[in-house]
């Protein structure tokens, strides 16, 4: 199984994502924004970071890179794609999620172990963990307030697309406390936390990350 | 050189913490009749010849704003 990370200029948690992913049982592919190459590979995480210094909004000058038209045309088509804090914002920007990621509602950057439940846990990301699970991971964003009109929030939470949320406390002021959302066919999930900062005893709070890298090997296998 | 001015702010559905913050060190400066700070972006593109409303609309509404949460308004050279 060959999963994808994009590295876009400003990336930082690329690295992270392919060790994850390599703990996971799954071979990380290095791919390139600017490449129009998906290199063959069954699945992509989009890695944290401050992609082209976040200048205009967070995520959305590399929503409009060029291998992310090959990502949204995969994905539209079924393949597994993972955002992760940065990853989540160019998600959205790249209209595959629904909602916007804003400026936290305290203004100030947030880092933390932060508590989280796992609310769907048949999306291709999450299929590891069961409905309901609290687990612990790092969460760590400036524009991480997840956002969206009063309509559409009712709508994403009458299909069931809140994929995580925060318990024990909301670092951003995002609503509903949504951490993470799913697209409708489960299979495109972005979330604000680092499950890849969470993968191994020496360098995280827990391994309670991994689920996440897990869950897509399977998704893949069953595709 | 014609300029296109294009402003984009947060829907007002959605709410501003950095207008918020600004409200409240006005209040602090005594600026009590202040009541509502929102806060956006500016653009000021230079353009040759004539641009049509329709590319304009789709710089504006594909990159400079975000039509999930933000409202653009497009002020054009005049004619």
């Amino acid at each position: 199984m060959r999963i994808g990370i994009i590295t876009f200029p400003g990336s930082l948690d690329d690295v992270d994502a392919a060790r994850a992913v390599r703990l996971a049982g799954a071979e990380p592919v290095v791919l390139w924004h600017a490449d129009h190459d998906l290199k063959g590979v069954d699945a992509v995480v989009l890695p944290g970071g401050f992609s082209y210094g976040d200048y205009l909004r967070a995520g959305a000058i590399a929503a409009r890179a060029p291998l992310m038209q090959d990502v949204v045309d995969r994905a539209r088509q079924g393949m597994p794609v993972l955002g992760i804090c940065n990853g989540f914002q160019v998600l959205c920007e790249a209209g595959l999620l629904p909602g916007a990621l804003t400026r936290n509602s305290h203004l100030h950057f947030r880092n933390r172990d932060q508590r989280l439940r796992i609310e769907r846990a048949d999306t291709a990301w999450t299929s590891a963990y069961g409905t309901g699970q609290e687990i612990v991971v790092p969460v760590k964003n400036g524009e991480g307030r997840y956002v969206a009109a009063p309509a559409e929030l009712e709508r994403l939470e009458g299909e069931g697309r809140v994929a995580v949320r925060y318990v024990g406390g909301n670092p951003n002021g995002s609503l509903r406390d949504i951490a993470g959302v799913t697209s409708e066919d489960g299979r495109v999930v972005g979330l604000m936390p680092h499950p890849e900062h969470a993968v191994e005893d020496l360098t995280g709070p827990s391994t309670d990350g991994l689920g996440f890298f897990t869950s897509v090997l399977k998704a893949v296998v069953s595709a | 050189m014609p300029q296109v001015v294009v402003d984009v702010v947060l829907k007002p559905e959605i709410s501003d913490p950095q207008g918020q913050a600004v409200l409240g060190a006005l209040g602090r400066l005594g600026h009590t009749r202040v009541t509502g700070v929102r806060q956006g972006k500016h653009f000021v593109l230079d353009v040759e010849g004539t641009p049509s409303r329709e590319e304009l609309e789709q710089i504006a509404e594909t990159l400079l704003a975000n039509p999930v949460i933000e409202d653009v308004e497009l002020h054009l050279p005049e004619a």
